[in-house]
């Protein structure tokens, strides 16, 4: 899966029935900084993502269908909004670093 | 998938098995704001789209997805008319 910010929405009537009662969002890859990483693409929502999230975006076939109860079945989409982003942390934590970061804790 | 304008159709007497019927269209990749993403690519059309349109395409496998029969050599299909883009 790749982080993602939505910017906007595609309306379409005429389309195929995979994308029947499901909002198209507009999205722009980004990296764990919030900085754009690439081209923006189009990703069907399942996650009640708006404009301004922050999503994480799965977009491998089989688990898309499997998202959409799909497998075996003719389903033409692949990127698709799985989740909402509350926050990304980096870096690693084992025992040490827990303790390093209990003693700054206790320090505040 | 991805935002497009359809710029011109292809006719190829000539096909691999399994395009038979099928009609291609030459579209233009697009960014949200309507400026073109890259060069042009062929698409097959599902959705009954025709130059001028603007549309949303499938790319990769799940394009053929998209096709009556999921096994041709296939990777963009035009899978929508766009009414609106809503950009924030």
């Amino acid at each position: 899966m790749i982080l993602g910010k939505v910017t906007g929405t595609v309306v379409s009537t005429h389309k195929h029935a995979a994308y029947e009662g499901r909002k198209l969002l507009i999205v722009v890859p980004i990296d764990e900084n919030g900085a754009n990483t690439g081209d923006p693409f189009l990703a069907l929502d399942t996650a009640l993502a708006g404009p301004g999230d922050v999503v994480i975006v799965l977009a491998e076939g089989n688990g898309v269908r499997q998202v959409f109860g799909k497998q075996g079945v003719a389903f033409p989409v692949l990127e698709t909004v799985v989740g909402v982003v509350d926050n990304v942390e980096i870096g690693v934590l084992d025992d040490r670093e827990i303790g390093v970061l209990d003693d700054r804790e206790a320090a505040r | 998938m991805f935002l497009a304008r359809v710029i011109g159709t292809v006719v190829a007497t000539v096909k691999a098995p399994g395009l038979e019927g099928a009609k291609l269209l030459v579209i233009q990749p697009l960014d949200p704001a309507g400026k073109d993403l890259g060069g042009p690519q062929v698409a097959c059309d599902q959705a009954q789209a025709g130059p001028g349109d603007h549309v949303f395409c499938v790319g990769k496998r799940e394009a053929t997805l998209a096709m009556p029969d999921p096994f041709v050599p296939v990777d963009a299909a035009i899978v929508g008319i766009v009414d609106a883009v809503e950009n924030q």
